[in-house]
C-alpha cells in the first residue's frame, strides 16, 4: 500500500521536475533487506519500496547538496531533518519531504530494534505530504517530575552504578571497538568536512587502537551529539561489532532533555540547547 | 615494588591541570600570588582566552595524557569579558561533567569553578579544595594512556 503511494508520489515529483531526485529505499540484495537507493528517472521509481526493513535514516544523505531532493522520512528521519535545517546544512526550501507514520523498523530476524520500542515520535514531525494515516504516538508515563518512566529506566540504573562498575563496562564494550568509524559515518548528525579525530594541525586526538584513544573517541562523538541525537540507531546498526553505543548516546539525550529542557528536532524554530542559554541555568556542580 | 618505589609512592603528588580564563580566573590567580597568599604547588596552568573557549574534549584530554585532576574555571556568570561566553561554557560543562560521572570518572577528579579577578582568596581556597580531593582518589588510572 504505503510502497504505491510513495511511488506515485515520486512519480508526479520527478514528471512535474518539483524535485531532481527522490532519495527512498529499494529492495536489498539480501533477503530481508533493504538499501536506500536515488531515483532520478520517473521511469525507475518502481523500485522504491516501503517496509519493516527500512530503518536508515536517509537524512544522511542530505548535508550541502545543492539539488532540489524528494525524501522519504519515517518520525526519526524527519527529527534529522530539522537538525540539519537548524544547523544550515541544509534548506527547507530544497526538500520536498515524504513524510511516513512508522510502526517500528525490525532486525534481520523480524524483531523490533529496541530504540523502537521506546520511540516517541513515530510520525514525521515535518512533512510536505504524508502517506498513510497518522500512527498512535507512544508517550511513555511521566513522573511527576517530568521525568520520563520506561524511556529512560536502561539509563538510571546504569547511574544508580558505581563508577568502578560503570567504567568497567565502558571498557568492557568499548574494547570491541576496532575504530572503523561506521558509526560517525552512518550518522545523519556527523557531517564535519573535517572531524574532530582527522584534525592534523595539531593531531590532538590519537587515532591508535589503544583502549584510551578509543574511550576518547568515543565520548568526543557522544559529546558532540549533545541535543543533536534523535535516537535514530543508525550508529547501532552501522557497528560490526554490536557495541551498546546507545547505553551512552541516550544519556546525552537524558540530560539535555531534564537540563536544558529541549527535545531533539521538533521545531525549527526553537534554539538547540548549544546555541543559546539562560541566565539561571543550573550550576550547582560549579564551585 | 622495590623499597625505592614505594618511597616514590608516598611523596607521589598529584598533578593537577587549571585551565583559568584570561580575564578573571588568571586574574585572580595573578592576585593570589601578589597577596603572597599559600596554595598547594600540585596546579600547573594553562590560560585560555575566556571559559566559553574551553573545548570540554581538552578535560578528557588532559586526563588521557595523566594528570590526576582537572580545574577548569572562568568568571562569574554575567562578568564575561565577552558578555556571554561563560553562559554557553556553562552548558557545555553541565553536559560534559555529567557524561563523565556517567562513565566513570570519579566526580572529584573534574572540578569547575568561577573566580572572579579580585578573589585571589578563593582561587587559594579552590585549589586548596581541588588538591585535598584528589589527593585523596589517588593517582588517575582511567583514561590514562599507556604506551
Amino acid at each position: 500500500m504505503k510502497t504505491k503511494k510513495i511511488q506515485d508520489i515520486a512519480r508526479k515529483l520527478l514528471k512535474e521536475k518539483k524535485v531532481d531526485v527522490v532519495i527512498g529505499f529499494e529492495k536489498g540484495t539480501l533477503p530481508s533487506s533493504a538499501t536506500p537507493c536515488f531515483i532520478r528517472n520517473p521511469d525507475e521509481v518502481d523500485r522504491l519500496i516501503w517496509n519493516s526493513f527500512c530503518g536508515n535514516n536517509l537524512a544522511n544523505y542530505l548535508p550541502k547538496r545543492k539539488d532540489k531532493i524528494g525524501i522519504v522520512a519515517k518520525g526519526c528521519d524527519s527529527r534529522s531533518i530539522v537538525v540539519l535545517i537548524q544547523e544550515n546544512q541544509i534548506k527547507r526550501e530544497q526538500l520536498y519531504i515524504i513524510g511516513i507514520p512508522c510502526d517500528g523498523m525490525t532486525d534481520k530476524n523480524n524483531v523490533l530494534h529496541d530504540y523502537c520500542l521506546i520511540c516517541e515520535h513515530k510520525n514525521p514531525v515535518i512533512y510536505d505530504v504524508l502517506v498513510g494515516e497518522k500512527v498512535k504516538e507512544n508517550k511513555a508515563q511521566r513522573h511527576p517530575e517530568g521525568l520520563r518512566d520506561t524511556k529512560w529506566q536502561k539509563i538510571e540504573d546504569f547511574e544508580k552504578k558505581s563508577s568502578s562498575d560503570k567504567w568497567k563496562y565502558l571498557e568492557s564494550e568499548l574494547s570491541k571497538c576496532i575504530r572503523c568509524n561506521a558509526c560517525r559515518n552512518a550518522c545523519p548528525t556527523c557531517y564535519c568536512k573535517e572531524c574532530f579525530i582527522d584534525q592534523e594541525k595539531p593531531r590532538w586526538v590519537g587515532t591508535t587502537n589503544n583502549l584510551s584513544d578509543i574511550i576518547f573517541f568515543h565520548l568526543g562523538r557522544i559529546f558532540h551529539q549533545a541535543g543533536r541525537c534523535t535516537d535514530c540507531g543508525a550508529c547501532v546498526r552501522a557497528c560490526p561489532m554490536n557495541i551498546d553505543l546507545r547505553q551512552f548516546t541516550q544519556k546525552i539525550t537524558k540530560d539535555g532533555e531534564t537540563l536544558f529542557d529541549y527535545e531533539t528536532g521538533l521545531d525549527i524554530d526553537v534554539k538547540p540547547p548549544f546555541a543559546t542559554f539562560k541566565e539561571d541555568d543550573s550550576e550547582d556542580f560549579i564551585k | 615494588m622495590n623499597k625505592n618505589s614505594k618511597f616514590r609512592a608516598k611523596i607521589r603528588q598529584p598533578k593537577i591541570i587549571a585551565f583559568l580564563c584570561n580575564w578573571c580566573s588568571y586574574a585572580g590567580a595573578d592576585l593570589a600570588g601578589i597577596s603572597r597568599l599559600q596554595y598547594p604547588p600540585n596546579v600547573r596552568v594553562i590560560r585560555v582566552p575566556c571559559s566559553g573557549r574551553m573545548n570540554p574534549l581538552y578535560i578528557i584530554r588532559a586526563l588521557q595524557h595523566g594528570v590526576d585532576g582537572v580545574l577548569v574555571s572562568g568568571c562569574h556568570p554575567g562578568d564575561c569579558h565577552y558578555i556571554t561566553g561563560n553562559y554557553y561554557a556553562r552548558r557545555k560543562f553541565a553536559i560534559i561533567n555529567s557524561l563523565l560521572q556517567y562513565v566513570g570518572i570519579e566526580k572529584e577528579r573534574v572540578h569547575f569553578s568561577w573566580v572572579s579577578a579580585s578573589e585571589g582568596g578563593k582561587f587559594a581556597e579552590v585549589i586548596k579544595q581541588v588538591t585535598e580531593d584528589v589527593k585523596k582518589l589517588g593517582p588517575a588510572k582511567k583514561l590514562v594512556k599507556k604506551i
